[in-house]
């Protein structure tokens, strides 16, 4: 700060930060709107509720440990293969630069900026599992992904030195694997331990509609979810950095792994690819608004792992094949398996987000994954494996562990009769009936006055 | 007495380096903070533990199930 120059460009980075830290936020209050707007109207306050907590509960478990863990495990796992980095010291809870410091302006927004990601992971299993998890075991699962696996994933293929990256040439610029594989692969798991809601599968298998009670605030929210989207991809890019290797100077905008990029060429690639998502649903849902909103999402996801370098219209095409695949694979999976997703989730993220990484080892072979000249470089193999780690490994295994875990000690399903009743009325009937009495109340209130005869 | 180390906005800017009280204290704070987080959920699951367990109860007795699938008022006001 001791140069015009530089102040300006700390001053701008640190202000960049924050500003998608508040479009991020949209992104949970479209969750939010989503989940209660698809769940019945029994589970309204149940569902608004699983999820709010997760902002509290997420960031404070991330302010303790999940910075750490990014900065941390960047060599795969500590002490076993690897050194724990150096700036990893100063990204612990008790680090002085975790708080207001004059000497640092930064930590603060860049921790926000991956914790509203975190967020994010950790809502995407919350609309999966509504109407019947307990909140309890949610929340527990939500710490989990939030603050644990998800940033073990991001600190391995997510960061400039990340061991999937210099050894596989992992390549993941907006996330498809990293936030969305990883998200869809938990959820997986929980819904195979917490099993359908009642009524969701007919004595013959076949599956059963459960309609959103409100289809107006699934579209809103999943509108704003888009609105959010916008903040996410451009907190995964550094916004000025010097890209030029030897002599001379170059600023421009990186992705995650330093490697150059512009915030011209992933505006056009995440419109193109959310276009494709939107027309391909569209066709393939018949039209449902519900599939086609979900499946721009799907498109966005696909092409995310790539969305730096894509053409436009490659973006288009793979956000297009990628929203198809995830609709059919939802349906199929839920006939062949009885999983019941209820927002499905674990096809928007979990398949798209799998298949984008897997594509983007595809159609980037041969590109440098990291301005490192000595790391691998993006490879199809590189990629699907990946692909693996971030959905299966990282994703599926360790929720399935927990969940039947929680499913051993009668800890991760609510009671049937609550269920069939609806858990509205069994948490929140005090709130109702004193709304109904106070109306009472004012009708007396009339009655006594000569309003009302 | 102060709690920080800044008695004025005096002096040279780049000396300047935690601004909250009590510098030194952040190991003992990260302690409280673990232990509110994890006591919050031991507190919580309780709760809902005691809250399913009741209602459930409720439900399974008379007629009551059939009461409330049909929107009558059986379970406690809270």
């Amino acid at each position: 700060m001791d140069s015009d120059i530089g102040a300006l460009t700390i001053i701008f980075t640190e202000f960049y930060y924050w500003v998608t830290v508040v479009f991020m936020f949209l992104i949970h209050v479209g969750f939010c709107m989503y989940e209660v707007g698809a769940s019945r109207t029994k589970n309204m306050m149940h569902t608004l509720m699983k999820n709010t907590m997760v902002i509290p509960l997420v960031t404070i478990t991330f302010f303790f440990f999940g910075w750490w863990i990014y900065w941390a495990f960047p060599n795969g796992i500590p002490f076993i293969t690897g050194e724990v980095p150096e700036a990893a010291a100063a990204n612990t809870a008790w680090s002085e630069l975790m708080a207001p410091n004059m000497q640092d302006r930064i930590t603060g927004v860049f921790w926000a900026a991956f914790l509203l990601f975190s967020w994010t992971a950790a809502s995407i299993v919350s609309g999966a599992v509504i109407e019947r998890i307990r909140s309890g075991a949610f929340w527990l699962v939500a710490v989990m992904v939030g603050s644990v696996t998800w940033i073990i994933d991001a600190a391995w293929g997510w960061h400039a030195d990340g061991w999937m990256v210099r050894v596989l040439g992992y390549h993941d610029a907006y996330a498809s694997g990293v936030i969305h594989a990883i998200a869809g692969g938990a959820a997986l798991a929980v819904l195979i331990n917490l099993g359908p809601r009642i009524g969701k599968f007919r004595a013959d298998g076949t599956p059963r509609n459960i309609v959103p009670h409100n289809p107006w605030l699934v579209t809103v929210g999943l509108f704003l979810i888009y609105t959010g989207f916008w903040g996410f991809y451009v907190a995964c890019n550094i916004p000025i950095w010097d890209v030029q290797s030897g002599d001379g100077v170059f600023y421009s905008a990186t992705n995650i792994y330093l490697a150059p990029t512009t915030l011209s060429g992933i505006t056009l690639n995440f419109l193109m690819s959310l276009s494709g998502g939107l027309m391909a649903a569209y066709i393939v849902s018949r039209g449902d608004a519900f599939w086609t909103y979900s499946g721009g999402l799907a498109g966005i996801i696909g092409a995310s792992a790539g969305n730096d370098l894509y053409h436009p219209i490659q973006a288009m095409l793979i956000g297009a094949l990628v929203a198809t695949i995830a609709y059919k694979m939802h349906y199929w999976v839920e006939r062949r398996f009885k999983i019941d997703d209820a927002v499905g989730a674990v096809a928007v993220h979990g398949y798209a987000g799998f298949l984008g990484v897997v594509i983007a080892g595809f159609m980037l072979w041969g590109y440098p994954s990291s301005p490192n000249p000595e790391f691998a470089s993006i490879s199809p193999w590189g990629n699907f494996i990946g692909a693996i780690i971030m959905f299966f490994v990282l994703g599926f295994v360790p929720a399935y562990v927990l969940s039947a875990f929680l499913k051993g000690l009668g800890a991760l399903r609510i009671p049937r009769e609550i269920e069939l009743v609806g858990l509205d009325l069994s948490e929140y009937a005090g709130r109702y009936m004193s709304e109904e009495d106070v109306k009472n109340a004012e009708l007396e209130e009339a009655r006594g006055a000569g309003f009302v005869r | 007495m102060s709690t920080g180390n800044i008695v004025d906005w005096t002096g040279n800017m780049a000396d300047i380096g935690p601004l909250y009280p009590f510098v030194g204290s952040e190991g003992l704070l990260f302690v409280l903070g673990m232990a509110f987080w994890i006591g919050w959920h031991v507190w919580q699951i309780r709760m809902e533990n005691a809250n399913y367990r009741d209602d459930s109860e409720t439900l399974r007795q008379n007629n009551n199930m059939d009461k409330a699938l049909r929107g009558e008022r059986v379970l406690r006001p809270l």
